[in-house]
């Protein structure tokens, strides 16, 4: 994989593939005044964003539920207003038991416990902050949660190489949307601490738009025929860090999950701790 | 793939094909009159700007080499190679580093296992002539520690050698999908994933390693720093310019006993660690990034190293570490498997 993936930059690299400007004069129609734009003529998206919702919890409306006893109300399900575009994820039949299983399961099976990769689009929709890095000529999402990752390719579109955790990002704009193509993820994220999940045919399309110098209405389509009976959509508003000092700090989850996942190695009794 | 990337190239140079694409051949492409000995960089070289006016060091870019980070000792001062002579070590070098090779009996197979489909670290030396990534000690090679380094440093290696696998966090970093070489400061090569992404918005610089997906997004103007005890494995790094040079400088970097720089155990840091990196457009498809250590409670003196950024088309692909980190459990299960076949020959 390692060298098909190198062959194929490559191959790349002797077709001459280059980064191309998009084109600042599309569709002034669709642009509004007002905004924050960047020299391109772009939104200007630069910045440390993250949502006030409870959609990591569920992307339906929900009401609150019991935790993990231990933690009381620390780990307690806040209920919160759904995100989902007509209230019901429509889940195939087969899929929806699935979810269910899923759903029982969270506390134990939800992938962000072990700090893997979010996928897109939950990434948007952790309780942690993101930051968009947006120039002229390149775009890229870094997110706090586990340090993952995503350039987004603003050039011609590629298909993706391998299957990927955060998948493989297309850029383009509509107007002043930004609109990212997402596909080529694999089957092992989910969308919610609810178990609500998808299949690796998911195919993900996210819309950014500009409201105003803090906010970003964030939409994204998910399609997948293995999981959905139809393609569906979830919407929310983003919004900026705007204090002093805002900034991503390091979020090695990782580290927090080694106790979780190799305790069970560990030499008994432990020798030497580490002196940091 | 670098190679395939060299003899690609080298075919459309022969076809005398368009000159961008001969341009990201990198190395290939390289005229055979470039200036030898002590400069490294194109003179007169002006980087294009930026809409906001600096230097425009965006772009994919590419550090893999077979330059070894410290000189071979037999080399003593010698700080570049001829032409002549980067014929013979490339030839030797890949030689020495083939993991293929079966010519060293069970044991080196065994060593050999991780083999060298995994290893992307280029074929060629660095654009730069060098004889090592270090440039200053004159030698090429890091300065000595203090006494009490050098004690601590032998204490801890002697313990971990009897030691190799008492639990995660016993483990090196890379090994616990923590912190890579790659991604720094100071960057330093790895043997694969030698990928880097720089954007540059107004007031920031970012940099993306495709080494684990590690995003270093760097102000240009001074911010409140964090608290000493707030340290990262990344630390907390400030930039600004100095002409051409972009200067980040880095601090409040978090460690363990197992820091170091590079693939192997080449060195150590504590936290008096401080880093100078300093990014310079050499040339249209070139950074030359030089990087400082100074860290006066384990380094005697400060060192530095180089290395060319070569302009790379990419794309960068994800690296997920963590997600399937095999290794950990396997090392850690191996090891619990000598103990329990320790206890049943005592037995």
């Amino acid at each position: 994989m390692v060298r098909s993936a190198k062959r194929a930059r490559g191959i790349a690299a002797c077709f001459g593939v280059v980064v191309f400007l998009a084109s600042a004069s599309a569709s002034l129609a669709q642009t509004s005044t007002g905004l924050p734009r960047i020299a391109s003529g772009k939104p200007n998206l630069n910045g440390i964003w993250q949502v006030a919702n409870a959609a990591n919890w569920d992307l339906q409306t929900h009401g609150p539920s019991q935790g993990p006893a231990a933690f009381g109300a620390l780990l307690s399900v806040p209920p919160g207003i759904g995100v989902v575009e007509g209230g019901e994820i429509p889940y195939l039949p087969k899929a929806l038991e699935q979810r269910n299983k899923n759903r029982a399961a969270r506390w134990t099976d939800d992938p962000e416990i072990k700090c893997y990769m979010p996928g897109v689009p939950r990434a948007t929709y952790l309780p942690h902050p993101f930051q968009i890095v947006q120039s002229p000529t390149a775009i890229l999402i870094s997110y706090q949660f586990g340090d993952a990752a995503r350039p987004i390719n603003m050039g011609k579109p590629s298909e993706a190489p391998v299957d990927s955790w955060m998948g493989w990002s297309n850029g383009r704009w509509e107007g002043d949307t930004l609109v990212i193509d997402v596909k080529g993820f694999n089957d092992q994220t989910w969308l919610d601490r609810s178990g609500n999940y998808h299949s690796d045919a998911l195919h993900v399309v996210e819309r950014y738009t500009l409201a105003n110098a803090n906010q970003i209405n964030y939409e994204a389509t998910l399609e997948d025929t293995n999981v959905f009976s139809r393609p569906w959509k979830i919407a929310m508003p983003v919004y900026k860090h705007v204090e002093k000092n805002a900034r991503l700090m390091e979020f090695k989850c990782a580290e927090f999950t080694e106790e979780m996942l190799y305790g069970h190695l560990r030499r008994v009794p432990s020798a030497k701790p580490i002196s940091k | 793939m670098r190679s395939l990337r060299f003899l690609m190239s080298l075919a459309v140079l022969l076809a005398l094909a368009v000159p961008m694409v001969a341009q990201s051949g990198a190395v290939a492409a390289k005229p055979a009159t470039a200036p030898a000995a002590k400069t490294t960089t194109a003179k007169g070289y002006v980087a294009p700007r930026t809409p906001d006016g600096q230097p425009d060091l965006q772009g994919i870019w590419d550090t893999a080499s077979i330059t070894p980070l410290e000189r071979p000792k037999e080399l003593g001062t010698k700080a570049f190679y001829t032409d002549e002579e980067i014929k013979q070590y490339e030839k030797r070098r890949m030689n020495d580093l083939d993991r293929d090779r079966r010519d060293g009996g069970a044991t080196q197979d065994l060593a050999r296992a991780y083999n060298d489909g995994w290893f992307d670290r280029g074929t060629h030396l660095a654009r730069n002539k060098r004889t090592s990534r270090v440039i200053d000690p004159a030698d090429g090679r890091f300065p000595p520690f203090t006494p009490e380094a050098q004690k601590k440093y032998d204490e801890f290696h002697k313990w971990f050698a009897a030691n190799p696998g008492n639990s995660a966090e016993d483990r090196e970093l890379f090994d616990r999908c923590l912190f890579f070489s790659q991604s720094g400061p100071p960057l330093v090569p790895g043997n694969y994933n030698n990928l880097y992404q720089i954007i540059q918005t107004p007031g920031y610089v970012t940099i993306y390693s495709e080494m684990a997906h590690q995003t270093r997004t760097v102000p240009i103007t001074r911010r409140e720093k964090l608290p000493k005890d707030v340290a990262q494995w990344m630390g907390e790094s400030v930039g600004h310019w100095e002409g051409e040079t972009l200067i980040i400088e880095s601090s409040n970097i978090r460690f363990n006993d197992h820091s170091h720089f590079g693939t192997q155990y080449d060195g150590m840091t504590d936290e008096n660690l401080r880093v100078t990196e300093r990014f310079t457009r050499t040339a249209a498809d070139m950074i030359t990034y030089q990087a400082t250590v100074t860290d006066p409670t384990v380094y005697t003196k400060p060192w530095t190293i180089e290395l060319p950024m070569e302009k790379a088309v990419g794309p960068i692909f994800e690296y997920a570490c963590h997600e399937g980190n095999y290794g950990l459990s396997g090392i850690l299960s191996g090891e619990r498997v000598k103990e329990k076949e320790a206890a049943m020959k005592a037995k």
